[in-house]
Parts: C-alpha cells; sequence; structure tokens
C-alpha cells in the first residue's frame, strides 16, 4: 500500500479530526499527508455577462485567498508531526476532485470529516461523504 | 410597417386603483410617444429603406446575403462542426486545471440568455402575424445561415479582446474591428469600431431595453387591466438601476438563475401542445411550406412572408449584430475558434428550436384566421392577419397556448417579465462596454450611461409598439451593418484560424481530456 494519504479539508472542524487522524495513521507508517482543498464549481452553472467578465481575475483572488487564509496556515500547523505535508487546491465537485486527486497522486487512502447532517439533510443536499464512498478508486475513512 | 399596430387594450377599463390614474397619466404617455417617434422616424426610414421599386429592405439583403457568404465562405461550417461544437459544451475537450474558469458552456448560457426572450415570443407572433405561416419557413433559413455568421463574429470577440492585468476582459465588434483591421494593415478600422459603438448604445437602449419594457408592461396590463405604461416602465427602472448600479446582485443571480429554468418550462409546454396535437403537425408543416412560397393571402405575398421571416430571426438571434461577441469574449480558451464553434449553437437553439416551437403553437392553436372557402389567411386593414380575439405581439402568443392550458398566459406573463428583465441586463452590459470604448473608462461615466439606460427603461413602457418596435429593430440592424461589413474584412483571418485548429484536431494534436 502506497504510503500517501489525501486528506479533504475545509476549515472546519470535522475536517481538522479528520487531518489529525490521518497524520497520525501516516506518522505511524512513514508515510506522507496530501491535504486537498476544494473549491465547489460546476462548468455548468450560470453567470451574468458582468461576472464572465470579472470571472479570470475572482478566480485568481479565490485561489489566493484560499491558500493565505486556509491552507498555508494549516499546512504549517499539521508540519513536524512526523508526516510529509504538501497541499493542493483545485475547483470542481467535492467528491469527483479527491477522487481524482487521489488517482493522479496514487494514494493509499482517502480521508474526511462528516459534517454530521440528518440522514434528511444529507438526502436533500448530497453529501461528499455518501458520494465519495460510492466512487472512491481506494479505501476511504469518514472520520465523524 | 408596423406603424399601425398599436396597443390592444386601448379601451380596456382596467382594475382597482389603476383604473384611477389620472387623465395626465395617459397624456405623458401620448406626449412621450409623440416626441418619440418624430425624433426617431428618419432613422428607421433610412435602414428600412426598400430597394427602388420593390418593397424589400435592402437591409434584409444585407444580413441574409452575409449570412450565405459566411456559410459558403467555410463551407457549411454549421453542419460540419455541430456535433464539435457540443462536445465542446459539454467539456470534453476543457482542461481539467482550468476548473473555476468561464466554461464554453457559460459563455454559451450567459450569451443565450441575451437573445432568448422577447424576440421568441412576441417577434415570433409579430413574424407570423404578418407574414403568415410561411413566415417560419424563411425564419429557420434565417437561423441555419445565422450559424455560420455568429461562428464568425464570436471567434473573432475572442480573437481580439483585451485582457487587463487584473484578470478581467473586454471583447466585442469595437476590439476586434480596430485590431483585427490595423493587424491586415487596412484603414477605417477606428471609424467602424467608433460607429459600431454608436449603434450598439441605440441597440442597448432599443430593443435591448423599450422593446423588452414595453413588452413586459404589455403583459402585465393583460393581466391586471389596463394602465398607464410609465407606472411599469419606473417600477422596472428602480429594479434595474438597483441591479446595475446598486450592484445589487442577488436580484442578478435569482434572474439568471430562473430564466434558464423559464426558457425550459416554455419549450416544454410548446412540445406538450404540439404533441396533443399530433394530428395538426403534418399540416402546420404544410401551412409553413405553402405559406412560404405562396404567402397564403398575406400582405406582401411570399416576399412578406420571407421578410418578415428574416426580419425576426434577425431579431431574435442577433447573428451579426455583434453583441453575441461580447457575450462570448469571456471564456477561457486557448483557441478562439472553439468558442466560434460553440456559439453556432445559439442560432440554432434561439431560431431553429425555440422560435419554431413557438410559430408550431401559434398556427396549430388557430388563432390565426382563415377564410372557410379558399383558405386564405384574412388580412386587417392594418395588414395583419386577422386573429381570433384582435391580439397581436406577445399577446397573440399568449392566446394561443391558453387555447391548450388556461393558465398557461400567467406563467407566460411572468415568464416574459423575467425574460425582459435578463435582456435588459445582458443589453445594459452590452450598451456600457459600447460606452466605455466610446468614452473611456471611469465610475462617473459608467453611471452615466447606467442612469440613461435606466430613463429609457420608462420611455419604452410609455411608448407604443410600433415606433418602439421600429427604432429597436433599426438601431440593432444599423450594427449589423458595420459588423457584417468589418467581418467580410477579417473573415480571412477566422479561416486561417479554422484550418490550423481542423489539422490540429485531425492530427490528434488536440486531444479530448476525458
Amino acid at each position: 500500500m502506497s504510503g500517501k494519504f489525501v486528506v479533504g479539508y475545509d476549515g472546519s472542524e470535522a475536517a481538522q479530526r479528520a487531518l489529525d487522524f490521518a497524520i497520525e495513521r501516516a506518522a505511524a507508517q512513514g508515510g506522507s499527508v496530501l491535504i486537498a482543498h476544494v473549491l465547489e464549481w460546476s462548468p455548468y452553472s450560470f453567470l451574468t455577462p458582468n461576472e464572465l467578465e470579472e470571472r479570470h481575475k475572482r478566480r485568481r483572488e479565490e485561489l489566493e485567498r484560499a491558500e493565505t487564509a486556509l491552507m498555508a496556515p494549516v499546512v504549517k500547523a499539521a508540519s513536524g508531526k512526523g508526516a510529509e505535508i504538501e497541499s493542493v487546491i483545485r475547483y470542481g465537485r467535492i467528491a469527483e476532485v479527491l477522487c481524482d486527486i487521489a488517482k493522479e497522486n496514487k494514494a493509499g487512502q482517502i480521508f474526511i470529516g462528516r459534517n454530521g447532517h440528518s440522514a434528511w439533510g444529507a438526502r436533500v443536499f448530497g453529501s461528499v461523504a455518501s458520494a465519495l464512498v460510492q466512487t472512491a478508486p481506494v479505501p476511504c475513512t469518514i472520520v465523524p | 410597417m408596423y406603424r399601425t399596430i398599436s396597443r390592444a387594450a386601448g379601451a380596456a377599463a382596467g382594475l382597482g386603483l389603476m383604473g384611477t390614474a389620472p387623465a395626465f397619466a395617459q397624456s405623458v404617455d401620448e406626449t412621450v410617444n409623440q416626441i418619440f417617434s418624430n425624433s426617431t422616424g428618419w432613422f428607421v426610414s433610412f435602414i428600412f429603406s426598400p430597394f427602388p421599386g420593390t418593397s424589400f429592405p435592402w437591409i434584409v439583403a444585407w444580413l441574409v446575403i452575409a449570412a450565405t457568404v459566411f456559410t459558403i465562405y467555410f463551407v457549411f461550417i454549421q453542419f460540419r462542426a455541430f456535433g464539435h461544437a457540443i462536445s465542446l459544451v459539454k467539456g470534453d475537450y476543457s482542461d481539467p486545471n482550468d476548473a473555476g474558469e468561464v466554461s464554453h458552456f457559460q459563455a454559451l448560457a450567459t450569451a443565450l440568455s441575451g437573445t432568448v426572450g422577447l424576440g421568441n415570443i412576441a417577434g415570433v407572433a409579430v413574424a407570423v402575424g404578418i407574414g403568415g405561416p410561411g413566415a417560419t419557413f424563411w425564419m429557420i433559413l434565417a437561423g441555419l445561415m445565422g450559424m455560420a455568421t455568429k461562428f464568425t463574429e464570436c471567434t473573432l470577440g475572442v480573437k481580439y479582446r483585451n485582457e487587463y492585468e487584473d484578470g478581467t476582459v473586454s471583447g466585442g465588434p469595437m476590439y476586434y474591428l480596430t485590431k483585427g483591421f490595423a493587424e491586415r494593415g487596412l484603414p477605417g478600422g477606428k471609424i467602424l469600431a467608433v460607429m459600431f459603438s454608436i449603434f450598439c448604445i441605440l441597440g442597448a437602449l432599443g430593443g435591448g431595453n423599450m422593446f423588452q419594457a414595453n413588452q413586459a408592461h404589455q403583459q402585465i396590463s393583460g393581466i391586471v387591466g389596463d394602465y398607464p405604461g410609465w407606472i411599469t416602465g419606473v417600477i422596472f427602472a428602480l429594479v434595474v438601476f438597483a441591479v446595475i448600479v446598486g450592484g445589487l446582485k442577488s436580484i442578478a443571480r435569482v434572474t439568471e438563475k430562473v430564466v434558464p429554468f423559464m426558457g425550459v418550462t416554455y419549450v416544454l409546454a410548446a412540445l406538450v401542445i404540439i404533441i396533443m396535437n399530433a394530428d395538426m403537425i403534418g399540416w402546420a408543416f404544410g401551412q409553413i411550406f405553402e405559406g412560404a412560397f405562396t404567402g397564403l393571402g398575406v400582405a406582401g405575398g411570399m416576399v412578406g412572408a420571407l421578410i418578415q421571416g428574416f426580419k425576426r430571426a434577425a431579431f431574435s438571434n442577433e447573428a451579426g449584430v455583434g453583441s453575441a461577441a461580447i457575450a462570448h469574449s469571456a471564456v477561457r480558451t486557448k483557441e478562439p475558434i472553439t468558442e466560434g464553434f460553440v456559439s453556432l449553437l445559439e442560432p440554432f437553439i434561439d431560431t431553429v428550436v425555440i422560435c419554431t416551437m413557438t410559430a408550431l403553437v401559434i398556427i396549430i392553436s388557430g388563432q390565426l384566421l382563415t377564410d372557410p372557402e379558399t383558405g386564405l389567411y384574412l388580412v386587417g386593414e392594418s395588414g395583419m392577419i386577422q386573429t381570433a380575439d384582435g391580439s397581436s405581439g406577445v399577446s397573440l402568443t399568449s392566446a394561443a397556448f391558453g387555447t391548450a392550458f388556461g393558465w398557461f398566459p400567467y406563467v407566460l406573463a411572468l415568464a416574459v417579465v423575467l425574460f425582459a428583465f435578463s435582456t435588459m441586463i445582458s443589453w445594459s452590459y452590452y450598451g456600457l462596454k459600447a460606452w466605455t470604448y466610446l468614452f473611456g473608462e471611469g465610475k462617473s461615466k459608467e453611471i452615466a450611461f447606467k442612469v440613461i439606460f435606466c430613463i429609457f427603461v420608462v420611455i419604452g413602457a410609455s411608448a407604443n409598439l410600433g415606433p418602439v418596435i421600429d427604432f429597436s429593430d433599426a438601431a440593432i440592424f444599423a450594427m449589423a451593418v458595420v459588423n457584417v461589413f468589418g467581418l467580410y474584412f477579417l473573415m480571412p483571418i477566422v479561416r486561417r484560424e479554422l484550418h490550423s485548429y481542423l489539422e490540429r484536431l485531425k492530427s490528434g494534436e488536440i486531444k479530448k481530456f476525458n
């Protein structure tokens, strides 16, 4: 089994628990952790002409913000705990993109936190966790 | 030609407090109408002047010839590239690393929401109401040919757009006319760009604004009873103002979500009506073909049907007008030609699919009255075909849908108001781009245009349909005069792009990502 774990991270407490859990396991095996942040995005959404014009600029801003406000601090905090840390920011549907990242990096496992929606809420709004377990190419760990 | 159309329900009493509107309100409408038609008449007559000795307006020939030239020059690109266009929209060729940028689908959807609207509902009713079912045939033909024109202009729109340091983009005919002409060493690009911008501002205020406000008012007053147009105008102007000046994104966002939904609902309703009357489809197409070549008694005969069909198609899908080139130019692609391919779907969806649906429903509903003995359409004094309840424009479409679903006129009224609104938002953007091209960018200059735009909303809602539709058409076609003229000089550039792209596609250099 490859020593790289992908962790879906969105800054929430659940994501932090998943990250800690993954780092612990990775450190024990001498593996590495890839922290992945996905900006929810559909190429089939509708935008106004003005939004089209500014899209490229906004994307750059969003990526910068995600990097400085979210990823840089978490990478810093996660380093030095015995596992090698990398990070990646991508656009798309969260579950889909996590699977892609795992495939591209030949990762051995995907870890995500569970936000604790009720079953009803998950049915209405869809749940990343259930989408992921249905489609993931590698074993998944859902951290409650 | 439309001068005799007046708002149908002139004498209707109105309901509730609207009915007590003071007499001066009506005279505000009349004064606005008078001043408006007096000051724009010369421009309208020039654009729509016929070839000497005929009733065929030169502008219609101009657009048809352009579409034919582009169709032949690019060897029926609209049919050859149709499949490829669909896989581009699906994202088969999009680099996953570009996720989060404007996709082909988004550029197409936004451009479509600017064109799908009243042209498809009211415009088609006007065409069929004057030109008979035969106008539909010419409309479809014009739509198919217009795909090649759209392909040409949108490729150029992306190729010559301005990309600024902060990451925003500006594109459209003003940019390709200037840069493209300079690149080919031709003089006059700048002059054309300035002319285009002036007409684009007028078109934004006319077809992109007044016509929309006018028809929205007609819809609302058709339901709540007649009341002065300026009231609708002021309300609309305030909402538009809140969005484009106040930056109230929430309204725009809601509209952008609801409009596609409304569009789908409209097409589905039309399909249901057509399927319910499946036995009449053959007859309806018979009327369309027969009418196309004989006119079936409409004013002007075959030529009358043809002019109406071509005019409405051009007004609806805007091929050659240059507006779509502005909307499409924000897409993220390394190959400008790909946006050209995608854009050729626009006249197809807009005209060949949606307009034809409207026309079929009107024909099948039997709203257009025929002489039972000859089978020819009964033409009133105004040159319009007599309808079952005397309605014209959007109310004719409404009545036609109403024969199948009694509640549909209410849905349609909502759809018209929303379509009108989204078209106004799109055109306020096109107009603004032309405005800033002319006067430079800057907060106060932009606000000035936006305020003017809102004032015209009120004028549009107050004036009668006749002068408004004349002016709207004239301004939009004037854009096409300049744009198409420029396209002729720039089409070799598009052809070079096309050949290079197709070769690389064939050799496998351009690959699918999925």
